[in-house]
Order: structure tokens, then sequence, then C-alpha cells
């Protein structure tokens, strides 16, 4: 194989292997979902000054039976929002997810989660660079971080 | 048309009710958190779903950061305004170990 042609072919091997990967503009926040803290996982998205508010609802369990499966349902009808995160303050790393939203996408999002123990459930919402927090406690009966 | 299944790694369905159209997804993930110990006392490697990118006909709508908090199997609905029915909702989903999966379906009428 000529030389030219040989990095012709490395090229080509090279952005075969990144195609998976180009549909994720985003790279994952390591700093934000290592943290252990729930402070220090605001820190790592950039939240910098947190308003309680009043337009965000979640929807948990009072009690949940089994930590492992904790169905969250977050909405927020503060205008302009743009992303919402969930947090467990007391799980060993308290970012659970981060949801952007684009297009025609509500700021609304179901998922299911892992408790480790009874804590606050946080919901942070993004809207026109302010954070905006609602939290609701929920009781685990069994832990499910095993 | 209900629930289709798109490929072994996740089940899709999304329906058009009234202005809003519901996506549900299930993605089929062990989401280990790398704390948990196998039946020799051996730590199970974290294995978990890092990025979910949702678009619909190929405009990006959604995109999803996750953790090792999120249960086995990841479970999401989200809302989008203004698809109509035919429009395609595609997922895609890389984890930690850069391992993907994707699934796609068209929005039905509820």
């Amino acid at each position: 194989m000529q030389r030219r042609k040989f990095i012709q072919f490395l090229f080509g091997a090279a952005s075969l292997a990144l195609l998976p990967a180009r549909a994720f503009a985003a790279v994952w926040n390591a700093a934000a979902f290592q943290a252990t803290q729930a402070d220090a996982a605001l820190t790592g998205l950039g939240v910098s000054k947190l308003k309680s508010s009043s337009l965000i609802t979640v929807v948990a369990p009072d009690k949940a039976e089994n930590g492992a499966v904790v169905q969250i349902e977050v909405t927020s009808n503060i205008p302009n929002t743009e992303s919402i995160a969930i947090l467990v303050d007391k799980n060993p790393t308290s970012l659970i997810a981060h949801f952007k939203f684009s297009h025609g996408a509500d700021p609304f999002v179901v998922t299911r989660i892992k408790m480790a123990e009874t804590s606050d459930v946080q919901a942070v919402i993004k809207a026109d660079n302010q954070y905006f927090v609602a939290k609701k406690r929920v009781e685990v009966l069994e832990n499910g971080c095993g | 048309m209900g629930v289709v299944d798109m490929a072994d790694n996740m089940r899709m369905r999304a329906q058009l009710k009234g202005e809003v159209t519901e996506v549900k997804v299930l993605m089929t993930h062990p989401m280990e958190t790398g704390r948990r110990k196998n039946d020799f006392g051996d730590l199970i490697p974290a294995n978990f779903i890092q990025l979910v990118s949702a678009s619909i006909n190929g405009e990006q709508v959604l995109e999803a950061q996750l953790g090792t908090g999120i249960s086995k199997n990841p479970y999401l609905t989200f809302h989008l305004r203004g698809a109509k029915v035919g429009d395609v909702i595609k997922i895609t989903w890389v984890d930690n170990l850069g391992k993907t999966g994707e699934g796609e379906i068209a929005v039905t009428a509820a």
C-alpha cells in the first residue's frame, strides 16, 4: 500500500470509529456526576444561585417500598425552561440525570431512579440563565443502591 | 399500533394526544453503579448509559445525561408539541464503555 493511500485509510478508519458518537453534541459531565455531595454536583453543573419556585412540580411517592425503582415526574411551568436536573441529596453520588429540551419538547420528564436512603429529591431548573429548585422528600423503606 | 419492539435493547411508544405527543422509552441496560458486589464478593464494574439523545425527523428535541442513579432498564417519558402522525422519533444512547443502542418509531394517533 502506498503511503498516501495508507494515510487515507487511517483517516477513514478513524472517522468510522467516531460515527456512534456523532449523535451526541454533549460530553458527559463527569465532574457533576461523580460529585458525592449535592452542592458539589450543582457546582459541576454551573449552578450558582438557587431560588425556590412553586412553578416546579415534583411528583414522587411519599414512601418508596423499594429504593431500586422510584418513579419521579418533574414539570416546570417557568417560562423559557431549558433544562431539568434531578438530584438525590443522600445518594453516594447526588446527580441522577440532566435533561436539556429543545424544538417543541415540553419541560417535563418522567424517569425511575435509585435511592439509597430517605432523602430529599431536588429538581433544578435552568431558565433565562437563572436556576430554580423544588424539593420532595421520599422515605425509602428498602435501600436500592445495593 | 401500540408498543413496538424496535430492537432487543429498546421499546418505544409515541402517541399524539390532542396537541401533545407522549413518548415513552424503555431501554434495556444493567445500569451497574460500580459499587455492587457479585456472589464472590468482587465488585461488578460500572456499566451505565451516560448520554441519551431524542430527535424528531432528525431534529434534536431532548438531550439527557444520566448517572448511575437511574434505575436498571432506564425509563423515560417526555412530551413534544407540534408533532404529527407519521413523524419519526429516534432515540440513541451510549454507555460508559462506548456501547450504543438506538430505536425509532413513528407517531401514532392515541
